[in-house]
C-alpha cells in the first residue's frame, strides 16, 4: 500500500501561488502553515499581511487576516492582540514594510515587548513596486533607484533591523535564517515554530528575520539568486540566533511585576 | 446619577467608558492632553481594557484599527495636525468597514498652527479627509451634556454603519467644565454581535478584513455599496437645533462651539428687539441640508458664522441654493469671537436689507 | 440674578483657576446652570492663568464673555489686560498687596482686598485665593458663603481636616473684610 510522505498543510489553503517563480514567498508561507498546523493552533491564529507583493498571503495562508496599510502591520496586530491575548497574531512584512515607512512602529512595538511574532521576508528590494532600493540593498547593488549600485554617502548603508531590535528590552527571540537550500528550510521552519512558542508562552515580542530571494528584480535566475544570498546577502546580513532571552527568568519575572502594577 | 462639573475632555473618556469602549490608543497633542490621561486612569480600574500610549498618531490609529478588527469598541482622539497623520487610517477604516471613534479637538492651523479653539478641520471632516472618496459620519457637540451624549452615539453609529465617526469639537470644547450627567454604563456583552471580526476561525472558514480589489469591477461594486451606504446616512442621520426661528428674520447657521458663542449673540439682538435665530447642524456629515432649505421657506436671509475662513459656508450654499441671501462671519486665527461681535455683524445685516 | 460672568486672573500659583473652579462648582450645587472656561496651554504655561466662570438661573448659551460683570485681578498685568472690558456698573477686585495700580474707570466699582497679607496673618500664605473668593461672594452675592465652605471641602477633602481649617478661616476672613468695608 502507497505511504503518503508529502501532502498540503490544513493551513495552506488550495490556490496557485502568484509569486514569480524562484520567489522564496512560497516557501515561507507553506512553513508558516505547517508551523500552524503542528502547533494546532489554527482556529485561533490571527495573520496581518503587508503591502508588498505578500498582500495577497490571505489567499494562501486559511487563518483569519486583516490587512494593513503600508508598514502599519505591527501596529494593528497590536491592537488586535491587546483586544484577545487568547489569540495567536504574526505579522507577514517585507523589508520596505518593515525596516523603512513601518520602523517606529516595528521598534516601539519591541520596545513594549507586545506578544508578537513577526516574519520577517528580507529580499533587499520593493518587489512589487519593480525593484526599487530597499533600506536593506546592499551596498553596491543595482536597483531602479540606485542606478550604477548604492551608494552609502548617496543612498545611505544596509539598515539591521533586526540588530536594533535586539536592543530594544521587550525583545525576547530575533534569529535570521534563509531559504535557500533543504537545510536552511528546515532551520527557518525551526525559527518560525519558536517565534509562535514565545508568543504562546506569553514572553515578548518575536521576530524571524528570512533573507529570502527575488531573482526577478535581481534578474538572475532562481539558483543564482540562492547562490548571491549565499554569498553576498550573508556578509552584511550574517545568519544566527541574534538575540533569546527566553531562558532569562528574572528578566520575565520583571516583566509581569510591571503587567500587575497596571491593574 | 448627580451632577459632576467635568472638563469637556474628560467628559468624552467618561461617556467612551460607558458607551462599551475598551480600546483607547493615543499620541499627546495640546489641547486634547486631558483625554488619554483620563483614559489611562479609567482603563487601569477595568479588568477588560486597553489603554496603549501609542509611539506616533499613525501607530495609535492603527492600533484602534487591530482592536475594531477584534471587534472591540474603540477610539484614538487627537486635535488637528495629528488628525491629519490618522488620515490614512481613518481611510484603510473607511475601506474595510471597520467601526471606530475618532475624536478631533481641533486646533488653529494649517501647519502647526496655534493651540486656540478653532474649526478649520471642517472640510477635512466632512469631505473624507484622506484618499479614496469615503466619508465619515461627523458629530459637533456645543456642551458638556452634548459632549456625553453624542460620545455614546458616536460609538452606536459607528457599529450601526460599520464607518468611523468623527467627533469634532475644538479647545473651548475640550477645555471648558460644565457640569454633566452620564447614562449608566453599558455592558460591552450585551452589545449585538458583530458577525465579521478576526477572532480565530473557529468552526468557521477563515475570515478577512482588507481594503484591497484588485479587480475593477470588484472595485466598482464595492464603492457603489459604499455610495449605497452613505446614501442611507443621509437620508436617516441627520440632526440639527432650531433656536427662535419660528419668527425669525435672519438665521445664523454654525456648528460646535462658533454656535454657542451665536446663541449668546441671538439673545443679546433679540432684547433690542431684533428677530435672529439660529440654525445648528449638530451633524455636518451628513449635512441637514433638507431642513435647512426647508427654513428658507420663511427666512431668506442666513449668517453662517464660523471659527475659519469660510468652510461650511459652501455647504449651506449648496443646499440653499438661490433661496437665500448666504452671507459670512469668520474669525479664523484662534481668537474666540465674543457673543457681541456676533450680535454686531447681525445687526448689521438686518439693518443693511431692512429686514 | 440672569447670567453673571466673572474673569479670574493672576499669575500662574496663584490659585486663580481653583478660584473659578470653587465658584463654578459653588453655583452647581446651588442648581444654577455654570461653565467654567479656562485659558490653557502655552498661555498658562507663559506665566498668567485666567478663567471665565458663567453663573446663571437659565441655560448659559454663550460660555464667553463679551463684558465681564466682574472681574477678580491678582496681579498688575491682569488689570491692564481685563479693567476695559469690565461691563458699565460692573466691579473689579483686586489683590492690592500686588497690584498698585487703581483702575481709572468710573464707572464701576473698585473692592481692592489685601489678600496676601490677610492669609499670611492666617498663617498660610498660600490660601491668598481663598481669602479672594470669601471675599468675592460675600460682595456679590452670586453664591453663598456657606455653599463655597461646602465646596471648597470635598474639593480638598483628600487633604485632610487642618487644610480644610485653614481654607474654612482664609473664606470667612475675606468675607469679613469685605463686610468691614461696607460697613465703615
Amino acid at each position: 500500500m502507497a505511504k503518503q510522505v508529502f501532502t498540503r498543510p490544513k493551513a495552506l489553503k488550495d490556490n496557485i501561488f502568484h509569486y514569480c517563480p524562484g520567489c522564496g514567498h512560497s516557501i515561507i508561507h507553506r512553513l508558516l502553515a505547517e508551523v500552524i498546523d503542528e502547533l494546532g493552533i489554527r482556529d485561533k491564529t490571527v495573520g496581518v499581511p503587508p503591502a508588498g507583493c505578500a498582500v495577497l498571503a490571505y489567499n494562501y495562508i486559511d487563518v483569519d487576516m486583516g490587512e494593513a496599510p503600508h508598514g502599519r502591520a505591527i501596529a494593528v496586530a497590536t491592537g488586535i492582540k491587546r483586544t484577545r491575548p487568547d489569540l495567536i497574531v504574526f505579522t507577514y512584512q517585507g523589508d520596505g514594510d518593515i525596516a523603512a515607512i513601518g520602523t517606529a512602529e516595528t521598534i516601539h512595538a519591541a520596545n513594549r515587548g507586545e506578544r508578537l511574532s513577526a516574519i520577517f521576508v528580507n529580499n533587499g528590494v520593493y518587489g512589487m513596486t519593480g525593484g526599487q532600493m530597499a533600506p536593506t540593498t546592499l551596498l553596491g547593488q543595482t536597483t531602479t533607484t540606485s542606478p550604477g549600485g548604492r551608494l552609502p554617502l548617496r543612498d545611505g548603508f544596509p539598515l539591521d533591523l533586526s540588530q536594533m531590535l535586539a536592543v530594544a528590552d521587550g525583545s525576547v527571540y530575533i534569529e535570521r535564517t534563509a531559504v535557500t537550500s533543504p537545510k536552511n528550510i528546515i532551520k527557518t521552519k525551526r525559527a518560525i515554530k519558536k517565534a509562535f512558542q514565545v508568543q504562546m508562552d506569553d514572553l515578548g515580542f518575536a521576530l524571524v528575520e528570512i533573507l529570502s530571494q527575488c531573482p526577478i528584480n535581481w534578474k538572475l535566475s532562481p539558483v543564482d539568486a540562492c547562490k548571491w544570498v549565499e554569498e553576498e546577502v550573508v556578509k552584511s546580513y550574517p545568519l544566527g540566533v541574534i538575540k533569546d532571552t527566553t531562558q532569562a527568568q528574572n528578566r520575565m519575572d520583571r516583566m509581569k511585576r510591571g503587567k500587575r502594577a497596571k491593574t | 446619577m448627580t451632577k459632576q462639573l467635568m472638563r469637556g475632555s474628560h467628559a468624552i473618556a467618561e461617556a467612551a467608558t460607558r458607551a462599551g469602549c475598551r480600546f483607547y490608543a493615543g499620541y499627546p497633542i495640546t489641547p486634547q492632553n486631558e483625554l488619554p490621561e483620563y483614559m489611562s486612569v479609567r482603563f487601569a480600574q477595568l479588568e477588560d481594557a486597553t489603554f496603549v500610549q501609542a509611539e506616533s498618531e499613525l501607530a495609535a490609529i492603527n492600533m484602534v484599527m487591530g482592536a475594531s478588527m477584534a471587534g472591540v469598541r474603540a477610539m484614538t482622539s487627537s486635535s488637528s495636525p495629528g488628525i491629519s497623520l490618522k488620515q490614512e487610517g481613518i481611510s484603510y477604516m473607511a475601506g474595510m468597514e471597520l467601526p471606530a471613534v475618532i475624536v478631533n479637538i481641533m486646533r488653529g492651523g494649517p501647519g502647526l498652527g496655534n493651540i486656540a479653539p478653532s474649526q478649520q478641520d471642517y472640510l477635512q471632516a466632512t469631505k473624507g479627509g484622506g484618499h479614496g472618496g469615503y466619508r465619515t459620519i461627523v458629530l459637533a457637540p456645543c456642551s458638556g451634556q452634548e459632549l456625553v451624549t453624542l460620545t455614546i452615539k458616536a460609538f452606536d453609529l459607528a457599529d450601526a454603519y460599520r464607518s468611523p465617526v468623527i467627533l469634532l469639537g475644538d479647545g473651548l470644547m475640550g477645555q471648558m467644565m460644565e457640569p454633566v450627567i452620564f447614562p449608566d454604563p453599558i455592558d460591552p456583552a450585551a452589545l449585538p454581535k458583530k458577525d465579521w471580526t478576526l477572532d480565530g476561525a473557529r468552526g468557521r472558514d477563515s475570515r478577512l478584513i482588507a481594503s484591497l480589489h484588485l479587480d475593477p469591477t470588484e472595485m466598482e461594486q464595492f464603492n457603489w455599496k459604499l455610495a449605497r451606504k452613505y446614501a442611507a446616512i443621509c437620508e436617516r442621520e441627520t440632526e440639527h437645533e432650531s433656536y427662535l426661528l419660528d419668527d425669525a428674520v435672519v438665521a445664523v447657521v454654525a456648528f460646535g462651539t462658533a454656535a454657542r458663542i451665536a446663541k449668546g449673540a441671538v439673545n443679546r439682538v433679540r432684547k433690542a428687539g431684533l428677530k435672529a435665530g439660529l440654525f445648528r447642524p449638530i451633524t455636518l456629515w451628513p449635512f441637514p441640508g433638507k431642513e435647512l432649505r426647508d427654513l428658507t421657506r420663511t427666512i431668506k436671509s442666513l449668517l453662517v458664522f464660523e471659527m475659519n475662513f469660510g468652510q461650511m459656508v459652501e455647504d449651506v450654499k449648496l443646499s440653499v441654493g438661490e433661496q437665500a441671501r448666504v452671507h459670512f462671519h469668520g474669525r479664523p486665527g484662534g481668537i474666540i469671537p465674543t457673543p457681541h461681535d456676533i450680535g454686531a455683524a447681525i445687526t448689521k445685516l438686518i439693518h443693511r436689507y431692512g429686514l | 440674578m440672569g447670567i453673571t460672568k466673572t474673569i479670574f486672573s493672576g499669575f500662574g500659583g496663584q490659585g486663580v483657576l481653583m478660584m473659578g473652579y470653587v465658584l463654578a462648582t459653588s453655583g452647581m450645587h446651588e442648581d444654577k446652570h455654570v461653565t467654567f472656561l479656562p485659558s490653557y496651554g502655552a498661555e498658562v504655561r507663559g506665566g498668567t492663568a485666567n478663567c471665565t466662570i458663567t453663573v446663571s438661573d437659565e441655560p448659559i448659551a454663550s460660555p464667553v464673555a463679551s463684558f465681564p460683570d466682574f472681574a477678580v485681578l491678582m496681579n498688575t498685568p491682569s488689570v491692564m489686560r481685563f479693567e476695559g472690558g469690565v461691563k458699565s456698573g460692573g466691579a473689579v477686585f483686586l489683590n492690592s498687596d500686588l497690584v498698585e495700580l487703581r483702575p481709572k474707570r468710573r464707572d464701576i466699582q473698585v473692592v481692592a482686598i489685601p489678600v496676601n497679607n490677610i492669609a499670611e496673618r492666617l498663617g498660610n500664605a498660600r490660601s491668598a485665593n481663598m481669602v479672594m473668593i470669601g471675599a468675592f461672594v460675600q460682595k456679590t452675592g452670586l453664591v453663598s458663603l456657606k455653599s463655597v465652605i461646602k465646596s471648597v471641602k470635598s474639593i480638598f477633602e483628600t487633604k485632610g481636616t487642618k487644610v480644610h481649617k485653614i481654607n474654612t478661616l482664609a473664606l470667612k476672613e475675606g468675607a469679613a473684610f469685605v463686610k468691614g468695608l461696607s460697613g465703615s
